[in-house]
C-alpha cells in the first residue's frame, strides 16, 4: 500500500471565518491513499467535519481558505471550475452524513433518490439504471429491493436508511467516501453491521474512506491510519495500531484515558427489602387507529421483573426498540403500566395512593438530551431549586443553600445559578440535570442514557461525577444505556433486554466476561474491546472466545 | 440600543405617535370633537383648523385625536380578550389532548373557516353595535387564531423532556402549565398580539365604515372615513386624513411586530 501516490493530498490547509477572523483549521496536512481507510478523530469543535467538507468545497461560504492546497487525484480543488467540482462530487467523492433521519429526502421514493446520482453522472438507459440499483440494494442487505424502490424513507429504520444512503453513494463507485460520524445515531449492533458493510463495500470497489468520528474504539477497529485533531490542529497522525498502542501526544493520551474502563466490582449488600421491585410489568401502546380498523396495540414491555437493592447501580442495556426506555419511564410513573406491579421499599405504588407522593419525591430521573430537558426560560438556580418546591422540611434559606451546595457538587461555580441553559455547553447542562435529580436526596434515580449525547472526554467527566455522587449519597440507580462501554464502568449488575423482555441478567463481570445468551454476545461483540497497553495506549482484543469464556487481556 | 434597524425605528416612531395621540385625545383636544359649527362647514385645512372641518363644521384634528383614543382602547381590549381566552383554551387542549381537545379543535377549525370580519358581523348583530359589543365580537372572532397557534406550540413543548422532568419532580399539571408551558409561549404570543392589534384596528375601522361600529356622533377613524365618503369630491381631506392614520398605524405596528419577532426568536438570543 505504501508505494501508491495519494488519492487525496491536503497540504498546509488553514480555514477561517471571513468576518470574524476566527481560525477553524490551522495548517493541517494529511493524505489518503487509494483504497485506504483513514479516521479523523477529535471532539466537537476540533474542526474535523470542517476539514472533510473543505475537501469537496462544501464548507459554508462564510468560511474561507487562507492557505494550503487540496489536491484530489492530482488536481487542485481550489482552482477547479464550479462545473468540474460538481462533476467530482458524487461521482468521484461520495459523502455519508451523520443523521440518517434527515439525510434522505423524506418526500421522495427510494428508487428515485438512488437514480438521481446515476442520471447526473452516468450515461445509462433506465433499464441499466434499474438493474444497478436493485443489485446495490440487495448488496447492502435489503430483503426485497424491488419493493424498496417504491418505498418512502420513513418506512425504514435508522440503520436501514443509513444502508440506503450508503447504497446511493456507492452506486457511483467513488474513489473516496467521506463518512461524517456515519453511525453515531445508531445503536451498537446496528452500528457494527453498517460499519462492516461500509468497509466491505469500499474494499470491493477499492474506494478510500475518510471516516470522521469521535468514537476512538470504532476508529481503532476499522481504520488503517488515524489523524487526531484538536482545536483546528492535527496533534498526531499515523498507523492506527501503532499510534493507539503508544500515543505520543498528551491530547491523544487524554482521549484514550477518557475511554470508559472497568473499575473493580464493589460489594453491594443484599437487603431483605429491595428499593425497587418490578414484577411482571407489561406495557402496551395503543396502535394508531384508522377510520375502519382498530389497530393491534404494540407491546413494548412483555412481563419484565427486576429489583434494585439500596445503593445498587443496575444497568439496563439493549438495542433501540428493546423497551429499555419504556421500562425506565414506566417505573418513573410517566407511563401507566398495562399490567404488573411496582413496589417501592416493599410498598406498591399507585398513582392515587398517599404513598405515591413519597415515591414521587424519592424517585428522580436524569434525561438523555440536555438540550431539551431544561426549561430554556428558567435560570440554572431556579431549575435546580424547583426540585425542592415540594420539600416541607426545608426553609427557603436552607433550600437556597442546598442548591448552592449541589451546584458545587456537580462542579459548577456559584455564578452559574443566574445563567440560562442556552449559555451552557452540553456537558454543563447535563451536570445541571444531574444536580436537579439529586438535590432532593432521592433514594432512587433513573438515568436514561445520561451521557450518550456528550463528547468522549466530557462523557468521561460526567460519568465520573455521576458515579461519585452515587457513592456519596448512596442512592439506588437504574442506568439505562445502549453504550456497553459506559455500563461496564458504572454498573454493579446488568440487565440485557431485547424485544420487551429480559434475556439475561447478572453481575457485571459475569455478563461482560462470560455472557450466556446469544443476544448478549451479539451486543458485546458489536463494540470493539480495547485493552490498555503499558505505554498508556490501547489495543484491540476480544472479551471472550467463541465459546463465551473470558479472555486474559484480550487474548484467547 | 445596539443594532437598531431603521425599520424598528420607523415602527416605534409611528406606534409612539399613535399612543401619544390616543392619550392626548383622551385628555385634551384643540376643539370639542363633537362641537358643531355650521358657519365652517367643509372648510379646508387652515391655521385655525389644521386638518380642516367636516360637513357639520367639526374640527377633523380633534376628531382624529379623540378617535385614536377610542380605536386604541377597542383594539387593546380586543387583543387582550382574544389572547387571554385563546391562550387558556390552547394550553388546556394542547396539554391534555383527548376527546375534549378533538371537540374543541373541530369547533375552532369551523370558526377559523369564517373570515374574522364576517364572524364579527354576525356576533355584532346579536350583541348590538356599541363599543363593548365590538370588543366582544372582535375578541371572539380572533380567539380561534390564538388557540391554533398556542396549541401548536404546546404540542411541540409537551414532547420536550423538561415537561416530563417537571412531572417527575412531582409538580401538578396546573403548575407545569403555568410555570413551564406558558412562559415558553410568550415569544410567539407577543408577535401574534402585535400583528393582531393591527388587524383589529383595521377590522374596527371596517365595521365602523359599514355602520356597525361605534355609533355616531362619537368619532372613530372608521366612521370618519365612512362619513367623509359622500363629500370626497368637495372635501378630500375628510377621507384622506383618517385613511392616512389607519395606514400609517398599521405600517408602524407591522414593522414593530417584525422587530419583536426577531428579538424574541430564541435562535437570535445570545
Amino acid at each position: 500500500m505504501q508505494e501508491k501516490s495519494p488519492l487525496l493530498d491536503v497540504r498546509g490547509l488553514s480555514l477561517e471565518v471571513a468576518r470574524t477572523g476566527i481560525k477553524i483549521l490551522k495548517n493541517i496536512s494529511f493524505d489518503v491513499k487509494a483504497g485506504e481507510i483513514v479516521g479523523i478523530v477529535g471532539e466537537s469543535g476540533s474542526g474535523k467535519s470542517m476539514a472533510a467538507r473543505a475537501i469537496i468545497a462544501l464548507n459554508p461560504s462564510a468560511v474561507q481558505r487562507t492557505t494550503g492546497t487540496i489536491s484530489f487525484e492530482g488536481r487542485d480543488i481550489g482552482t477547479m471550475h464550479k462545473r468540474d467540482l460538481q462533476a467530482l462530487r458524487g461521482a468521484r467523492v461520495g459523502m455519508v452524513f451523520q443523521e440518517p433521519m434527515t439525510s434522505l429526502n423524506p418526500s421522495m421514493r427510494i428508487g428515485r433518490q438512488l437514480e438521481e446520482g446515476l442520471r447526473l453522472h452516468r450515461r445509462l438507459t433506465s433499464r441499466e439504471r434499474h438493474r444497478l440499483i436493485v443489485e446495490m440494494l440487495a448488496r447492502v442487505g435489503l430483503n426485497d429491493p424491488q419493493t424498496a424502490l417504491a418505498a418512502m424513507p420513513h418506512h425504514f429504520s435508522g440503520g436501514m436508511r443509513q444502508r440506503i444512503m450508503l447504497a446511493a453513494v456507492m452506486l457511483l463507485k467513488p474513489a473516496l467516501l467521506i463518512a461524517d460520524e456515519p453511525t453515531t445515531a445508531l445503536d451498537a449492533v446496528v452500528q457494527r453491521d453498517v460499519l462492516e458493510l461500509m468497509v466491505d463495500l469500499t474494499r470491493e470497489n477499492n474506494t478510500a474512506v475518510l471516516m470522521i468520528s469521535h468514537d476512538l474504539a470504532m476508529v481503532a477497529k476499522y481504520s488503517d491510519r488515524v489523524v487526531v485533531m484538536s482545536q483546528g490542529e492535527i496533534v498526531e497522525q499515523g498507523d492506527t495500531r501503532n499510534l493507539l498502542r503508544a500515543p505520543q501526544h498528551p491530547y491523544t493520551r487524554k482521549l484514550l484515558s477518557a475511554l470508559p474502563h472497568r473499575v473493580p466490582a464493589r460489594a453491594v449488600e443484599v437487603s431483605p427489602i429491595a428499593r425497587i421491585n418490578v414484577d411482571g410489568l407489561v406495557v402496551d401502546f395503543a396502535a394508531r387507529r384508522s377510520l375502519l380498523r382498530k389497530g393491534q396495540p404494540k407491546r413494548a414491555l412483555n412481563g419484565v421483573s427486576l429489583s434494585v437493592m439500596p445503593g445498587e447501580v443496575v444497568a439496563v442495556v439493549g438495542g433501540s426498540g428493546s423497551g429499555k426506555t419504556t421500562l425506565g419511564r414506566t417505573i418513573a410513573g410517566l407511563i401507566k403500566p398495562t399490567d404488573g406491579k411496582i413496589l417501592f421499599n416493599g410498598k406498591p405504588i399507585q398513582i392515587s395512593a398517599t404513598d405515591y407522593v413519597d415515591y414521587r419525591l424519592n424517585c428522580q430521573m436524569v434525561f438523555q438530551d440536555p438540550y431539551s430537558s431544561l426549561d430554556p426560560r428558567m435560570t440554572i438556580g431556579s431549575l435546580v431549586g424547583e426540585a425542592l418546591r415540594h420539600s416541607t422540611e426545608l426553609t427557603n434559606k436552607e433550600k437556597n443553600m442546598r442548591v448552592a451546595d449541589v451546584l458545587d457538587e456537580v462542579g459548577l461555580s456559584p455564578e452559574f445559578a443566574s445563567r440560562f441553559p442556552h449559555q451552557l455547553s452540553g456537558g454543563q447542562r447535563q451536570r445541571v440535570a444531574i444536580a436537579r435529580a439529586v438535590v432532593r436526596r432521592p433514594q432512587f434515580v433513573i438515568a436514561d442514557e445520561p451521557v450518550s449525547a456528550l463528547d468522549v472526554t466530557v462523557r468521561a467527566q460526567v460519568l465520573k461525577l455521576f458515579a461519585e455522587l452515587q457513592r456519596k449519597h448512596g442512592f439506588s440507580c437504574l442506568f439505562i444505556s445502549h453504550d456497553l462501554a459506559v455500563v461496564e464502568q458504572i454498573a454493579d449488575r446488568v440487565i440485557v433486554m431485547n424485544h420487551g423482555v429480559i434475556v439475561e441478567e447478572g453481575r457485571r463481570d459475569a455478563i461482560f466476561d462470560s455472557p450466556q445468551h446469544e443476544y448478549t454476545r451479539k451486543l458485546l461483540q458489536a463494540i470493539p474491546a480495547l485493552f490498555g497497553t503499558e505505554n498508556g495506549g490501547v489495543e484491540l482484543g476480544w472479551r471472550f472466545d467463541d465459546a463465551g469464556r473470558k479472555t486474559v487481556n484480550g487474548r484467547p | 440600543m445596539r443594532n437598531l434597524a431603521p425599520n424598528t425605528l420607523i415602527g416605534s416612531a409611528l406606534v409612539g405617535t399613535l399612543l401619544a395621540g390616543a392619550f392626548m385625545g383622551a385628555v385634551w383636544t384643540p376643539y370639542d370633537p363633537l362641537g358643531l359649527n355650521f358657519k365652517l362647514k367643509l372648510a379646508g385645512p387652515s391655521a385655525a383648523h389644521w386638518l380642516g372641518t367636516d360637513e357639520f363644521g367639526r374640527d377633523v384634528l380633534s376628531r382624529l385625536l379623540a378617535g385614536a383614543a377610542t380605536s386604541f382602547w377597542i383594539s387593546l381590549l380586543t387583543v387582550v380578550l382574544a389572547v387571554a381566552a385563546g391562550t387558556l383554551i390552547g394550553i388546556l387542549t394542547g396539554y391534555f389532548r383527548g376527546w375534549v381537545d378533538r371537540i374543541v379543535m373541530t369547533f375552532n377549525d369551523a370558526l377559523l373557516a369564517f373570515p374574522g370580519i364576517l364572524l364579527a358581523l354576525g356576533l355584532l348583530a346579536v350583541v348590538g353595535a356599541n363599543k363593548y359589543g365590538i370588543i366582544l365580537a372582535l375578541g371572539l372572532a380572533y380567539t380561534p387564531t390564538v388557540v391554533r397557534i398556542v396549541r401548536g406550540n404546546v404540542l411541540s413543548l409537551r414532547e420536550r423532556e423538561f415537561i416530563e422532568a417537571s412531572r417527575v419532580m412531582g409538580n401538578s399539571n396546573a403548575y407545569t402549565m403555568f410555570r413551564h408551558i406558558l412562559p415558553n409561549c410568550i415569544a410567539p404570543l407577543t408577535v401574534l398580539a402585535t400583528s393582531m392589534f393591527g388587524w383589529v384596528l383595521l377590522a374596527e375601522s371596517a365595521l365602523s365604515f359599514l355602520g356597525l361600529g361605534v355609533p355616531p356622533p362619537a368619532p372613530t377613524w372608521g366612521n370618519m372615513l365612512a362619513s367623509g365618503r359622500p363629500f370626497i369630491s368637495q372635501a378630500v381631506w375628510l377621507a384622506i386624513f383618517p385613511g392616512l392614520c389607519i395606514s400609517l398605524t398599521l405600517l408602524g405596528i407591522n414593522l414593530l411586530g417584525d422587530a419583536l419577532r426577531d428579538k424574541l426568536d430564541p435562535r437570535m438570543r445570545g
